[in-house]
């Protein structure tokens, strides 16, 4: 089983919602698309279920060009952000409903509801409407739904954002495992980089319509292939910061420099960004060589373990997630401290051009 | 600015409650302290949508008063309490300008023109609106209509309270960082008393200074998010704080020692001999795992790798742990041990916490 | 939203562009072609060019019509628009009472309008008609067959009657879209009801009145079958409507080439309106839709 777009684009008149594409989405793997609102998700899987037509490329799946197929001759579930399903049928006909469209025999669909109903825990549920039960076991009954067609293609467009934090929690932590038994391929939108570093597998980064990145979910994070991956894989934001190399030392601006090791030492002289997360800045030097900077505090958050500080820097906005509740005074001026290790470093068109040397490590 | 005392304050949407399960909210004092920023924290259904409504005056509660600065408004009209509120959905006067809508408040309070416009210049400022004043408020995307939602409440400066209704909720991830921010900021500035509700512990615990956390019509703590993560008074607080929660685990507890599952673990203090249902609490923070040796024996099942941290879930005996260690941490595969940091440790009866020996009654 | 061009959907609406052209074209086509010719029986035409509109044009029987068909619509539109709101602002928002009060007020949208027509003929009558029978017990000297401002008050009190609740209907649909937090949050800002209107419903129900004035304005301006059952256009011509005056010109004289003309401009007068209704509506949708 594979899905491969090729060079598919889509525009809508003068709008281009998709640049052309190439995207190969193998068997039994969990693909994320993450990017903000209106980056493309969306548009992107409606081409994928066979809902919209490209303008250009084609879509193959198992090989077999499947470009102009209407979405229902393929073997594609999809799950929405609302919670969808027949309100006038108990959960169980709910669940039932794809496999008798399909002219199952009720043996076949009993069993397959009941084994689905166990997975995703509706089986005391199954007799009531779906509108008696709440907002999680609702979307439970439309996964399940999705999931019981034993489609190859699942395509889950934000299925979680309609539900309260802890509840998303949960069923986040479960979808993966539901996810590694059916063996199907998995498409699932988030705007949460979170969201998309917890489910793991494969992760496409979307901005305005193009995918920025596509691999493995911890390394397209660590590894960004440019500053607008880097941003939309961030959350809290990634702090940019303009550097200057001459020779072999890498200038950051109050006097901090550090030697231009790895890749940075082959760079050529220049401008360029600097990029690193919050987490990343201390509020102590832990690292020897770690760059001092001043920074003014403008608001404190604490979550209770960890202290977010929103700072300014020469007119940058930089967040920090510091370990522990800290009691710092806002409008003071703050020593921040960053370990060059932790640093990427980004053409001023964007494109990275020395990753941070802990990512290698890691 | 106003204290707001909830005094005996208890409702029921049924017309004849009988039993406490009937009410949506249960008996409650309380003293909302003048200039403080509050967050309601709880799922949906948890009676914080309906403290807030009892606070606003747009229902009356069936039992017991509410006071502004001592003075009884348990019949005042929501237009006579002077207070504001931000939806969860923008609520915007479309057809006004944006300066219309911020001016809105004003005038309806018969404002002096020139102090309207001075104060709406000043507000248009702090939203980062001012560009945008004379545009028509329809069409505009919905983070700068909250932006005028939340411009509106700020414009008087004599109300007695700010309350927000998950204003966030309809808002991108990344532009939750730059409103909340900006709330805070403006919490600084202003010193008015706010209220927020929200399902969103990070929201919560980042936004206020002392968090009410409900659970089915009763508020089971409050505290600043410090307290609320080391020491949650209830079960449901461990689980409903932090991400993920708090690790509850059946123990047998005898003053300083518990038994888990056959093996001693020392506490640190002194707990003397709770009755009930005994249970120990340590969040995942407090987690450490070992490569053999000392603790408890337990088996990895899964690592998250959720960016700036791992999420290890492991099975310990039959019940799950959940740990947090760090982002270059290198995690033993097989036959682990886990221990706890006896200054994460919580023991519950019942569910309520129990206090050591000592502690002092904050 | 996401729309994709797909020019096979035209295959899809051929039968009724089919059924349209047997329908519409092909009976209008036919009129045209009365309007410019002449004929002396034995259908033997010749061509008369425009004279049938530079008559039509000329006949002030037909500007009398024209005059008093403006008023009429402007009278109603008058009436039934605000009534109309007014009666959606004070409908119960829910429950039984919501229900019941839909279903009573579909009801004279529910009947035929010759029985409209007759139900007010008979209701009007001084001898026998409940209405008309009260006015005259109670001494006000009312009778439509003889009195022209009684016949136009009891038209436009028919009318009223019947189509109000349209207007109702479609404000209390716009009303019911609002959300409450809308409402709290006039309360909580300190709006005054008038304000609540003008800056909360008003707006939000914008679309629904667009329409229900267009709706009306069409309706009332090509009315023919109540009046003509009430009145015949009576008494004198004093309620002969374009459409009541066309039907004269042709049916009663048989001058087929000046009714078909007449038809003609009353067809255009129409399409010209809706089409100013329909360009301002889209403006004011892109003047403050989404940029």
């Amino acid at each position: 089983m594979s899905l491969i777009l090729e060079g598919v684009s889509i525009a809508v008149g003068a709008e281009t919602h998709i640049y052309p594409t190439d995207l190969e989405l193998k068997k039994g793997t969990m693909n994320v698309l993450l990017g903000p609102t209106s980056s493309g998700k969306t548009s992107l899987m409606r081409l994928m279920a066979g809902l919209d037509v490209p303008n250009t490329g084609r879509i193959l799946w198992n090989g077999d060009d499947v470009t102009g197929m209407r979405v229902q001759d393929r073997k594609v579930a999809m799950v929405y952000q609302q919670f969808i399903n027949y309100p006038s049928m108990s959960v169980y006909d709910n669940i039932a409903s794809p496999m008798r469209l399909m002219g199952q025999s009720a043996a076949e669909i009993d069993a397959a509801v009941k084994k689905t109903a166990d997975l995703m825990k509706l089986t005391p549920m199954l007799d009531r409407k779906p509108l008696e039960l709440s907002g999680g076991q609702q979307q439970r009954c439309a996964l399940a739904r999705a999931l019981v067609k034993n489609a190859g293609l699942v395509l889950l467009d934000e299925p979680l954002a309609n539900l309260d934090y802890k509840l998303r929690e949960e069923l986040r932590a479960e979808i993966p495992k539901i996810f590694e038994e059916s063996g199907s391929i998995f498409v699932y939108a988030t705007t949460e980089p979170e969201e998309a570093l917890l489910l793991g597998g494969n992760t496409a980064t979307l901005w305005e319509g193009r995918v920025t990145q596509f691999g493995l979910t911890p390394s397209v994070y660590r590894t960004p292939v440019d500053a607008t991956t880097a941003r939309v894989f961030s959350d809290p934001p990634m702090n940019f910061l303009e550097i200057k190399k001459t020779g072999d030392r890498v200038h950051f601006g109050d006097g901090q420099a550090a030697p231009a090791t790895g890749s940075l030492a082959n760079l050529a002289d220049g401008t360029y960004t600097a990029g690193f997360r919050p987490n990343h800045l201390e509020l102590e030097r832990h690292a020897g060589d770690a760059l001092e900077f001043t920074a003014k505090l403008n608001v404190t958050e604490i979550t209770g373990s960890e202290t977010f500080v929103h700072l300014s820097h020469h007119g940058d906005r930089w967040v920090g997630l510091v370990h522990g509740v800290r009691d710092l005074k806002i409008g003071d001026q703050l020593r921040v401290y960053l370990d060059p290790a932790h640093v990427y470093v980004f053409a001023e068109d964007g494109p990275l051009v020395a990753p941070a040397s802990y990512a290698n490590a890691a | 600015m106003a204290k707001i005392t909830l005094s005996n304050l208890a409702h029921s949407y049924l017309p004849n409650p009988t039993g406490e399960d009937d009410y949506a909210l249960k008996e409650l004092n309380h003293d909302w302290v003048d200039g403080e920023a509050y967050a309601l924290l709880g799922s949906s259904g948890c009676g914080k949508s309906t403290l807030l409504n009892i606070i606003s005056g747009l229902l009356r509660p069936s039992r017991g008063r509410i006071l502004f600065n001592e003075q009884d408004v348990t019949d005042a009209p929501t237009a006579e309490r002077n207070i504001a509120q931000v939806f969860q959905f923008p609520v915007v006067y479309d057809t006004m300008t944006v300066r219309d809508n911020l001016a809105f408040p004003l005038r309806n309070r018969g404002a002096d023109a020139a102090y309207v416009q001075q104060r709406v210049q000043q507000i248009g400022r702090m939203i980062g609106m001012e560009a945008e004043l004379d545009r028509k408020a329809r069409g505009l995307t919905a983070d700068a209509k909250q932006k005028i939602s939340l411009g509106r409440g700020m414009v008087r400066e004599d109300v007695n309270a700010l309350l927000f209704d998950e204003p966030l909720t309809v808002i991108d991830p990344h532009m939750k960082w730059e409103l909340r921010t900006q709330l805070k900021e403006l919490h600084h500035e202003f010193g008015h008393t706010m209220i927020y509700v929200t399902h969103d512990q990070t929201e919560a615990l980042t936004f206020a200074d002392k968090v009410v956390v409900m659970y089915d019509g009763r508020v089971v703590q409050m505290g600043t998010p410090q307290e609320l993560f080391e020491r949650p008074e209830h079960t449901f607080v461990g689980y409903f704080i932090g991400s993920p929660g708090m690790n509850v685990i059946g123990a047998t507890v005898k003053n300083t020692s518990a038994v888990i599952s056959g093996q001693e673990i020392a506490l640190g203090n002194v707990f003397g001999d709770p009755a009930g249902k005994v249970e120990l609490g340590v969040r995942p923070e407090f987690v450490r795992i070992n490569e053999g040796g000392e603790g408890l024996p337990a088996r990895i099942s899964r690592v998250e790798d959720v960016g700036r941290h791992k999420i290890v879930r492991l099975d310990m005996g039959g019940s799950n742990v959940d740990a947090i260690v760090a982002e270059d941490a290198t995690i033993p595969a097989d036959g682990v041990s886990v221990t706890f940091d006896p200054a994460g440790i919580n023991i519950y009866s019942d569910d309520w916490r129990v206090a050591p020996v000592g502690e002092d009654a904050a | 939203m996401n729309k994709t061009v797909n020019q096979k959907a035209w295959f899809l609406i051929l039968p009724v562009l089919v059924l349209v052209g047997f329908s519409a074209v092909i009976p209008l086509m036919t009129v045209v072609n009365y309007s410019i010719q002449d004929t002396f029986g034995n259908n033997v035409f010749f061509p008369a060019g425009l004279d049938w509109f530079r008559d039509t044009l000329q006949s002030d029987r037909m500007w009398g019509s024209l005059k008093r068909q403006l008023f009429f619509s402007g009278i109603i539109l008058a009436i039934e628009v605000p009534l109309g709101i007014y009666v959606a602002l004070n409908m119960p928002k829910k429950g039984f009472w919501a229900s019941f009060c839909l279903v009573v007020m579909s009801l004279p949208l529910l009947i035929p309008w010759n029985v409209v027509g007759t139900i007010w003929q008979i209701f009007g009558r001084v001898d026998i008609g409940l209405f008309g029978h009260t006015l005259a017990a109670m001494g006000v000297d009312y009778n439509y067959t003889q009195d022209a401002v009684d016949a136009w008050f009891t038209l436009v009190l028919m009318d009223v009657w019947h189509w109000t609740s349209l207007v109702a209907l479609l404000a209390y649909a716009g009303l019911q879209s609002i959300p409450d937090a809308y409402y709290q949050a006039a309360k909580i800002d300190q709006a005054s009801r008038w304000k609540v209107f003008r800056y909360i419903e008003l707006p939000k129900m914008q679309g629904v009145l667009m329409i229900a004035i267009l709706l009306r304005f069409m309706d009332s301006f090509m009315i023919y079958t109540e009046p003509f059952v009430v009145t015949g256009g009576g008494p004198g011509s004093s309620t002969n409507f374009l459409s009541i005056d066309l039907v004269n010109v042709a049916l009663g004289q048989m001058d087929l080439g000046p009714a078909a003309a007449y038809s003609i401009m009353y067809y255009l007068v129409i399409l010209l309106i809706s089409y100013v209704f329909y360009t301002v509506m889209t403006n004011l949708d892109k003047r403050d839709g989404v940029k």
